[in-house]
């Protein structure tokens, strides 16, 4: 746990993205294999499952400092942080231990589910042999909320420094459903035997928004265009036996989706496949709205398989015949794909993403206009020799998408609402990405269902990190889709900008909160649009 | 008819009516009794003052011709129907407790305080009393200083670390106290040391006052990372996010308060460098000095006035609150959390 301690100071203590990375790659040579893999798993979103609650940390903590509950819940929001407030409080160690950040997670992990004074015993023994700043680590990693300001990409990035291994093959590895309990580093990073199905997706390619006039990427020749669907973006991996279906949140959901499952037989060994999950009816894609009748369901009822059945659209291929396709350019790619997809029987619920074939741009803009009819949210824009890459790659990939109002942010604060909604959560607060800090921007109360709300409701309850009065500050997780009918410049408010009526579109449980856009997004924004808070830039 | 209280609380400060005077007033009164020259403490336009001998050149210098009397640390004097004497409170260079006493009742005013000496500030002196007013600046159970030899450590190493990389360190300490605190107490062998013109204006008046102070450049004309490499710069808060540190090229900067205890302020701050290292008492420290003074009646004042009334009362002490006007420093939990809290 010192070791561990000692990186995250380093890591805290620059915003320099090379100091970081390098503090990163030197723990990766010198730590202990299996406290590589659980920093691995703790950087890219695998925590171990909550063993103790906030309340209990919080009272434990208490009683081991000989102080009333009463102080410990005043002092508590002062700091503004459970894990620091109980690292602050307790008396300084009898005797430190040198127990490794792998034995204290595993332990966790056996803790769950055990009785409340074992749960107990083993907490405040753990406290007693740590110094603060480990406490203070070990009361994150239980509490979660856990921030080390690394994204993924710098994490493969260091530990691709410290092992030699490319990058991109590395984030290949680090994909799928593994955890440290059930692989080693050796397995996960060495030998690539993680999973153990085989069946890992490779990282997704994302677009950019277009911000600039679409005439300013070249000749129209040198570009695809396909409409931005609207639903979920899946990758479909059939390798050495195995059939899967993974969202981009890395979430395996081939069950959620047993229209599927035919495929496994009618697609060739070694294929794997990039496109959109969309509800699909009488040949034709239904709203967003109808697929989320699908989301959050472990089992579907036959109702609902009738009513929104799915369909795969198909936008990339990634893997074919077991070969790694992705140094390919994309109109390989593409007409691979075409031949692929025009080999299955018709009655397959996959088809291609057709192409927007167009040979000047205005009239691009112009079909762009009919992105609603076609049930689209705009169009996306692939420069024919592009590689699949990794992640966010400015330059090859465009979306343009019809509304420039929407943006993807996390619920920070959440409120209860009024009148018939008194006894739910409604009211919330959004923040957006500024560098690795969450800044609040916007407050939003209205467009999901009661249901979501009360799902909602029942998710803030146990995930509640700090109270200020009737607000709660909760784990900042859940991502939501917000739009908005104008953006302007604010000194008031500490983002430096205000939204007009933001309103919550859907819940985005598909997005993962590293994904949510950034405050320099909203500038460039604010920035594009005339001080009537109109877009200066639609129709291009 | 029931005697008045010693002391009474008014709208500018508190008041013992016996003697006729106030003990750190921030409204102008006929006569102030001065713990020590801090600005929340020792303000214009009082008709007489009186502060000890080691605080009178500071208070001089801060508030220009005053009509100033002075007395020594445990010194009594009569005034109207009560004795005072001054104690050493331990807090910066000559500041003070003040006891009250009238025919064997005793009330003694704590000032600002901190318990573990520091080398240069007349070392605490617990007062016995009868009723303690105390500061509760960090009147919270998350505010516990590592000992002083230990922060100075931590300050050497990254002054030191610095250094060896070519790069001046600015430190951010409050001009009277912490400024010498840390003059005194860290490595000369490490580099020079330099001081913004408020540092060493205050720097001056105590070194002539016969405190132990190394010798000190301050910033002028041509004084930068060339003239000085690897030197570090005490300056007061704030000031390396002037235009006056740029001729210090790519400095590394920290601030030194008992505020960076706690993460969320030390990035509220901007300050990515924080040293916990404070002039008033932590959390123990506030216990113990209450306890040592043997008072039954204990008033708090300056900081988490409230949760600390109410863990004194816990404790069984007849606890209460004196209500200030104004505090020194202070931070505030964030109401509206799009709002930005005010700082400081
Ligand atoms: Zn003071
Ligand atoms: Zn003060």
């Amino acid at each position: 746990m010192k070791r561990f301690a000692r990186l995250f100071a380093a890591l805290d203590a620059t915003t320099r993205t090379s100091e970081k990375t390098a503090a990163l790659a030197a723990y990766f040579r010198e730590a202990p294999e299996e406290d590589r893999l659980w920093t691995i798993a703790l950087l890219s979103g695998r925590r171990p499952k909550r063993a103790v609650t906030a309340t209990e940390l919080a009272q434990w903590a208490a009683d081991a400092a000989g102080l009333p509950y009463w102080l410990f819940e005043e002092t508590y929001p002062v700091v503004g942080d459970l894990a620091e407030t109980i690292a602050l409080i307790l008396p300084p160690p009898v005797q430190t231990e040198t127990r490794s950040l792998s034995d204290h997670l595993t332990t966790l992990l056996r803790l769950t589910g055990h009785p409340a004074d074992e749960r107990r015993a083993a907490i405040v023994s753990a406290w007693a042999g740590m110094e603060q700043d480990e406490r203070f680590l070990f009361n994150k990693l239980i509490t979660g909320g856990f921030r080390m300001g690394v994204s993924q990409g710098l994490m493969t990035r260091a530990l691709a420094q410290a092992t030699g291994l490319p990058e991109t093959e590395l984030a290949h590895r680090l994909m799928g459903d593994w955890t440290p309990a059930r692989t080693s580093y050796a397995a996960l990073i060495l030998s690539n035997e993680g999973t153990g199905s085989g069946a890992q997706p490779y990282p997704f390619a994302l677009a950019s928004p277009l911000e600039a006039d679409a005439p300013t990427l070249g000749p129209p020749a040198d570009w695809f265009a396909e409409w931005k669907w609207d639903g979920i973006r899946g990758q479909l991996v059939r390798r050495r036996g195995a059939f899967a279906l993974w969202s981009r949140g890395e979430d395996l959901i081939t069950d959620r989706f047993p229209e599927f499952a035919p495929l496994a037989d009618f697609l060739p060994e070694g294929t794997v496949i990039d496109g959109e999950v969309l509800a699909w009816g009488a040949g034709n894609p239904l709203p967003f709205a109808a697929l989320q009748t699908r989301i959050g369901r472990k089992n579907v009822p036959r109702k609902v398989l009738a009513e929104a059945p799915a369909r795969l659209l198909a936008y990339d291929l990634l893997e074919a015949d077991g070969n790694d396709l992705r140094a390919a350019p994309f109109a390989q790619r593409r007409s691979r794909l075409e031949a692929i997809v025009a080999a299955l029987p018709p009655d397959i619920p996959l088809g291609l993403s057709p192409e927007v074939p167009f040979t000047d741009w205005s009239a691009l803009a112009e079909t762009r206009l009919g992105a609603r009819e076609a049930v689209a949210e705009g169009l996306m824009l692939k420069r024919r020799t592009s590689p699949y890459f990794t992640g966010r790659k400015r330059g090859d990939w465009w979306k343009w998408k019809l509304d420039p109002f929407t943006v993807d942010a996390v619920m920070l604060y959440a409120q209860a609402g009024h009148g018939r909604r008194a006894s739910l959560f409604t009211d919330f607060t959004f923040a957006v990405r500024d560098g690795d800090h969450l800044v609040p921007f916007a407050k939003a109360y209205s467009g999901l269902t009661d249901d979501e709300f009360a799902e909602i409701t029942r998710w803030v309850r146990q995930n509640t990190l700090e109270r200020f009065g009737p607000v709660r500050r909760v784990t900042p997780e859940l991502v939501f889709e917000l739009a908005f009918e104008g953006i302007q410049a604010s000194s008031r408010h500490k983002s430096g900008i205000a939204l007009r009526f933001p309103r919550m579109l859907r819940w985005r449980r598909d997005k993962p909160v590293a994904e949510i856009d950034t405050l320099d997004g909203l500038k460039a924004l604010l920035a594009s649009v005339s001080d009537r808070g109109q877009p200066s830039n639609t129709g291009a | 008819m029931a005697q008045q209280p010693l002391l009474t609380f008014t709208d500018r400060g508190i008041c013992c009516p016996e003697g006729g005077f106030y003990i750190d007033p921030w409204r102008p009164v006929g006569r102030a009794l001065i713990t020590h020259g801090h600005s929340d403490h020792a303000r214009p336009g009082h008709g007489a003052y009186l502060a000890t001998d080691a605080a009178a050149p500071v208070i001089r210098h801060r508030l220009g011709p005053i009509r100033l009397e002075t007395i020594g640390f445990g010194e009594t004097r009569q005034i109207g129907g009560v004795t005072v004497s001054f104690h050493p409170a331990g807090h910066v260079p000559g500041s003070a407790q003040i006891r009250i006493e009238r025919g064997g009742e005793v009330w003694v005013v704590s000032g600002d305080y901190k318990t573990e000496p520091d080398g240069l500030s007349e070392p605490f002196e617990p007062v016995l009393c009868h009723t303690f007013i105390s500061e509760c600046t960090f009147g919270l159970p998350v505010f516990r200083w590592a000992p002083q030899p230990e922060v100075m450590a931590r300050i050497n190493r990254w002054w030191a670390a610095n250094a060896a990389e070519g790069r001046m360190s600015i430190l951010g300490a409050y001009a009277l106290g912490k400024a010498q605190r840390l003059m005194a107490g860290l490595d000369p062998g490490i580099g020079p040391l330099l001081t913004h013109g408020a540092v060493e204006e205050t720097t001056a008046i105590l070194r002539a006052q016969g405190y132990p102070l190394p010798a000190t450049t301050r910033v002028t004309a041509g004084i930068d990372a060339k003239s000085h490499p690897g030197a570090l710069v005490i300056a007061p808060p704030g000031a390396e996010a002037t235009p006056w540190a740029n001729r210090f090229g790519g400095y590394a900067s920290a601030f030194v308060s008992g505020w960076m205890q706690i993460r969320g302020i030390r990035r509220r701050r901007g300050a990515s460098t924080g040293f916990v290292l404070s002039d008033h008492a932590d959390w123990p420290g506030l216990n113990t000095a209450i306890r040592e003074t043997g008072a039954t009646r204990v008033y708090v004042t300056h900081g988490y006035t409230q949760i600390f009334r109410r863990w004194l009362a816990d404790q069984g002490y007849d606890a209460g609150i004196v209500a200030t006007e104004y505090e020194g420093e202070g931070i505030e939990a964030p109401a509206d959390p799009l709002v930005e809290a005010a700082a400081e």
